[in-house]
């Protein structure tokens, strides 16, 4: 996968699972204040993140610093280098 | 202790004749049938009914995300019902979260239709990896009443009563009582459930869903009736909004009814089978707790869903105490069984009547059954005078409940 492929397909996860607005989503959107998401919705986009790229994210420190869309995006992206 | 007069002053409905009170009692009054063809039953192996009575044109997008994400369809209809019921009674958005208002809504189970879902994927791989925050607030039995507290931020009391079809109309009454008592000044409550092929089996297999009208949806159930063969499963929600009557006029609220009676008992005859002698106990509680004679009721509003058994009995009961002197109708004909829901929808129903003065007829009922001949099975929607109902509720598990209603004049 192309480095905007995977970000395509985190948006377009969490867009479906959250009803977010795709012109919301912006790398510097902070998922709580901007995108409205909550502590239940975090736990949530783990579970929605496993299922899209087919990894296990559940016990990585680094999800619980998570804070924007793009945090999101650079944690992926490693991830997925790690496993290609 | 003096005990506070209690009153209803709003009524949200969702059920499959239409999704308000209004459209409820225009469909009760027109005399159309709830009852449809479930298309995906006839896969189902060994199940033999095909119908159910099913809710439709609802739109689950119109709760945000964040509260809708804990609901089954059997809570959204319970928030939308609540909704209705606030609205209809003006009740002051800025007392939703007085501690003043409270929520007793009740279902038969939490959603089987979640259930089915996560046991599907969970039987995969046994993996609970997939489980996402939302389900157990579906799954779990006071997701109705927890799921319309939070969404409406009611900070009261909340219960969630659970005895099958006999769930709303006890959670109507333990709301009269409470607030008879003062503990709250108003209640939202009722019942709601959702339809699924497992209730219906549940019934199929005790040989008490209707099968013979398959082909014929709006000819079944037919409570009363010769050719009634077994109920027809549905699903919806009924809330009433219970108040005490001196907040109400307070407030300048319009009454709908007044609740003056409730009694709900324990038949340990059978967990499945229906007994006269409880059925009778029943509904003579409710009237002395209403302090009323049976002379002074002027139409019962019975619980029978269509089956051979509880109709028989319930009309014996009823001919014990009525003799052929006082109306009674079903109206399960029209809406088919909503289950936890079906307390509420038909007092509903009743106080429609009672502000119309006018009696709805059983639905179907074409020739008394010989079984319940003896009571006053009117088959025509006629005027007359009303002023006190009793209404009744059985459920399976040996559940018992009447509830008494009065119309409401100023004073």
């Amino acid at each position: 996968m192309t480095e905007q492929e995977v970000i395509e397909l985190i948006d377009s996860s969490l867009a479906e699972e959250f009803e977010l607005e795709r012109a919301d989503m912006i790398p510097e959107a902070n998922l709580y204040e901007d995108l409205g998401l909550d502590s239940l919705d975090t736990v949530d986009m783990v579970i929605v993140l496993e299922s899209a790229f087919n990894f296990k994210i559940r016990e990585e420190e680094a999800v619980r610093e998570i804070r924007t869309l793009g945090d999101i995006h650079r944690f992926v992206l490693s991830k997925v280098e790690q496993h290609s | 202790m003096p005990l506070a007069s209690v009153v209803v002053s709003g009524i949200g409905i969702i059920s499959p004749l239409g999704n308000s009170f209004p459209e409820l009692m225009e469909g009760l009054q027109a005399g159309c049938s709830g009852v449809r063809i479930i298309p995906g039953l006839e896969k189902i192996g060994g199940l033999r009914p095909r119908l159910g009575a099913v809710v439709s044109g609802v739109d689950e997008k119109k709760i945000p995300r964040k509260f809708r994400r804990s609901m089954s369809a059997m809570s959204v209809f319970a928030y939308l019902a609540s909704q209705q019921a606030l609205e209809m009674a003006g009740y002051p958005e800025g007392q939703l979260g007085s501690g003043a208002l409270g929520v007793i809504i009740g279902s038969t189970l939490g959603s089987t239709t979640t259930s089915e879902d996560f046991f599907k994927d969970f039987f995969r791989d046994y993996s609970l990896e997939r489980m996402k925050t939302g389900l157990f607030f579906r799954m779990m039995g006071h997701s109705c009443a927890a799921n319309v507290a939070q969404s409406l931020g009611i900070t009261g009391r909340v219960l969630a009563p659970s005895a099958a079809c006999a769930t709303s109309c006890q959670a109507v009454g333990y709301a009269y009582e409470q607030i008879a008592m003062g503990r709250q000044e108003a209640i939202l409550c009722g019942g709601a459930d959702e339809f699924h092929p497992l209730t219906v089996a549940t019934f199929d297999i005790m040989h008490a869903a209707s099968t013979e009208f398959n082909l014929q949806p709006d000819a079944a159930p037919r409570p009363f009736d010769s050719l009634r063969d077994g109920m027809v499963c549905g699903e919806g929600s009924g809330v009433l909004l219970l108040e005490n009557k001196e907040s109400a006029r307070k407030r300048g609220a319009r009454i709908l009814a007044e609740v003056v009676g409730f009694a709900t008992t324990s038949d340990t005859s059978s967990i499945a089978n229906p007994d006269v002698g409880a059925m009778v106990t029943c509904m003579r509680l409710a009237m002395e707790d209403a302090g009323c004679s049976a002379e002074e009721i002027d139409y019962v509003n019975a619980h029978a869903t269509g089956t051979i058994q509880g109709d028989n009995a319930e009309a014996e009961a009823i001919r014990q105490f009525f003799g052929d002197r006082v109306p009674v109708s079903s109206l399960k004909g029209h809406l088919g069984h909503t289950m936890a829901a079906s307390g509420a929808i038909e007092l509903a129903g009743s106080i429609g009547m009672l502000q119309h003065q006018e009696l709805i007829a059983t639905r179907n009922l074409e020739q008394v059954d010989v079984n319940c001949a003896g009571i006053n099975c009117f088959q025509k929607n006629h005027s007359q005078p009303l002023k006190t109902v009793l209404k009744n509720n059985f459920a399976m598990g040996g559940i018992n409940s009447t509830i008494i209603l009065k119309g409401y004049q100023d004073d």
